[in-house]
This record gives structure tokens, sequence and C-alpha cells, in this order.
């Protein structure tokens, strides 16, 4: 199975609001990413929280964004990144 | 209608006080918890997953969710996802611990509930 993206690809995340278990957490959804990091393949949890097996197994990748983007008036640092680990189908491509 | 927020997504969100970062030895209720858990959603021997779980707690009423502590939250959804699964009953378990009350109540002990 060949993954979607790469170490280095800037990546955004969707911006849907499901009612349904979810682990992309709210606060990065909509927001725009590097990949930092291939965690591996694994099962959907959205899909084991309803009994089902949730696969394929799909690839989890750790996101980097900046904070000053993700926080309205962020004091800190303008360099400083909060990484998320999303998976694949939660990800789309976005030119960097 | 504003964009759906589960109970549990917290990151981010404003709090009056600061964070309790105070530690304390797990209870003996907590480690029992934990333990029960554990077997429950044991990948080959369990019942369920523990995404249910998380699904389940997530689920919970907003006083629940708040109200309950953390180990109480997973006791809850334990009890329910039983039940879901058909391992036991409503019935079953509250018979049960109707008997536990009684012989508590007999040994003078009141339980925490």
């Amino acid at each position: 199975m060949a993954q979607a993206y790469n170490i280095g690809d800037t990546v955004r995340v969707k911006t849907g609001y499901p009612r349904t278990h979810c682990r992309t957490p709210y606060y990065v959804r909509g927001q725009r990413g590097v990949v930092e990091a291939l965690i591996g393949a694994y099962p959907n949890p959205e899909r084991l929280a309803y009994g089902h097996s949730g696969l394929p197994e799909t690839m989890v990748y750790r996101v980097r964004f900046p904070q000053r983007r993700l926080w309205a008036d962020y004091p800190g640092a303008a360099e400083d990144t909060l990484t998320a680990d999303v998976f694949e189908h939660w990800l789309e491509p976005e030119r960097s | 209608m504003s964009d759906y927020r589960g109970v549990h997504d917290l990151g981010g969100l404003p709090i009056d006080e600061p964070i309790d970062r105070s530690e304390h030895e797990p209870t003996f209720f907590e480690k029992r918890v934990d333990a029960l858990m554990r077997l429950l959603y044991h990948p080959d021997r369990g019942v369920f997953r523990v995404d249910e779980m998380r699904r389940a707690i997530e689920s919970l009423p907003k006083d629940d969710y708040f109200g309950l502590t953390y180990y109480e939250r997973w006791v809850n959804v334990m009890r329910q996802l039983l039940v879901e699964k058909g391992v036991l009953s409503e019935v079953e378990i509250e018979e049960r611990m109707a008997a536990i009350r009684e012989r508590l109540a007999a040994e003078g002990i009141t339980p925490i509930e």
C-alpha cells in the first residue's frame, strides 16, 4: 500500500465536524501543516469505535503546524510549532 | 448551526484556573478499573475495542462527562458496552448490585455509588 504523503509535504487538514468518533483534534481542522514523520499504518479508529474492523489500515502522519496560525493572539515565539498525529483520510494535498 | 465540537475535545479551549498537575499513587479502585479495562479491550480475548470505549465516553451527556472522574467515566462506559454487546443485561447488573448492597449493608458498610 503506497501512502499519499511523504516527509516534507505540505498538507491541509479537512474541515469536517463529524458528530461521530473522531481522532483529529478540533483545533487543527482546516489548518495547513507539514508532514514531519510517518507514524505507521493503522485501522481506522472511526470505524473501530462502532465495532467494525477499520480495515484496510491507512497511514498516520505527524503533522507540524505553526502555533501562531492555530491560536488567535498567540503570545509565544513566531517559530513555535505544534505536532498532531493525523490519519491520511483527514488530509488533502496543498501547494507549499 | 455552529460547527459540532465533542464535549471531550477540549484542546485549545480557555479555562479559568491552572491545570491541576498534582500526582497521586493510584488507588485500588483506579487499579481495578484499569485492569478490567485492559481485559475487556484485549485484542485477542476482549469484548470490545478501546476505540469503542472512547466513543462511548465522548457520547456521555455533558453533566456526566464533567461530573464523573476519569475512572468513573470508564466504569460507566464499560457497563454500557457490556450491555450493548449482549454480555450482560441491565437486569442482571441491577440484580447483582442489589445483592452486593444487601451483603454490604449486613456488614454495616455503605457503598460509594
